[in-house]
């Protein structure tokens, strides 16, 4: 059952990178998730929220929307969507190391995703955009 | 200032201050690759104290800076990385570039 929602709409300015990643761990704390569980969520945010801005939105502007989903109070479901250029080949771009963004990128982002969470979909139409879903239970603690 | 220079000798700290992703890594770059070019240093301490996030662009500063400092034969240096960033470096396998230290070890 789904607990509570969370729905949230960004341009792909750079600067929401952060806002993102910090919004939806502030929602995600009041499942009273260890800091580290809060952590991994933080980061594998920031990766799906910034290869929104880095590579479907490349040269343009676009939204980007993000939803959060809790199920029985102890999963959290995070979708990160763009109306972006699209991934061709989703198995290449999953590779760790694989990266078409230059020197500076390590290629890394969907290695940290697939790590952080306990499962990693990636949806992709070439020219439509691209849909990020991960999922991660939280552990039970007897308070 | 997200990067401060600390220079003695042939041994050069940067002090990074705050969070590394795509939107602040571009400066936390420039301002540590003039600091090399300026300085020639035979070794780099990357000084993670007072970064409380980093994601896989951080990852990308680091490989980045190593290869900028093999040109010279420098060496690079990373310390006082948070569980959440020693993570990150670990995933990406970056203990083979440099030697990493935990916070609070020294
Ligand atoms: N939302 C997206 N829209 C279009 N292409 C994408 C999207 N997300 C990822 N990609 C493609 O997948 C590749 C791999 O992404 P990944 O996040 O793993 O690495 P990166 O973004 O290139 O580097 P890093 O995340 O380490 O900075 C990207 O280089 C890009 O080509
Ligand atoms: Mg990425």
């Amino acid at each position: 059952m789904i607990t509570n929602v969370l729905k949230l709409v960004i341009p792909s300015k750079s600067s929401n990178e952060s806002f993102a990643r910090v919004a939806v761990a502030s929602f995600v704390a009041q499942l009273d998730p260890t800091l580290e569980e809060i952590n991994d969520i933080k980061t594998a945010v920031s990766e799906a929220v910034t290869n929104c801005i880095v590579h479907a939105y490349k040269e343009s502007m676009g939204n980007i929307y993000i939803t959060v989903q809790v199920i029985d109070n102890l999963t959290v479901k995070i979708k990160v969507r763009d109306n972006g250029c699209g991934i061709d080949n989703i198995k290449q771009a999953m590779q760790p190391l694989f990266t078409t963004g230059g020197e500076e990128r390590a290629g890394l982002g969907f290695a940290v995703m697939e790590s952080f969470m306990d499962k990693l979909s990636v949806k992709s139409k070439d020219g439509k955009g691209t849909v990020v879903t991960m999922q991660k239970k939280l552990s039970i603690r007897i308070s | 200032m997200p990067v401060k220079i600390d220079v003695n000798g042939e041994l050069v700290t940067a002090y990074l201050e705050g969070e590394i992703d795509h939107h602040s890594a571009r400066v936390m770059r420039n301002d540590i690759d003039s600091a090399i070019e300026r300085n020639m240093p035979s070794m780099l301490i990357l000084d993670f104290r007072d970064i409380s996030f980093m994601d896989s662009s951080g990852i990308g500063l680091v490989m980045g800076r190593y290869k900028n400092l093999k040109k010279n034969n420098a060496e690079l240096h990373i310390t006082n990385t948070s569980p959440q960033i020693y993570k990150v470096m670990k995933l990406a396998g970056l203990e083979r570039l440099a030697k990493i230290d935990k916070v609070g070890s020294k």
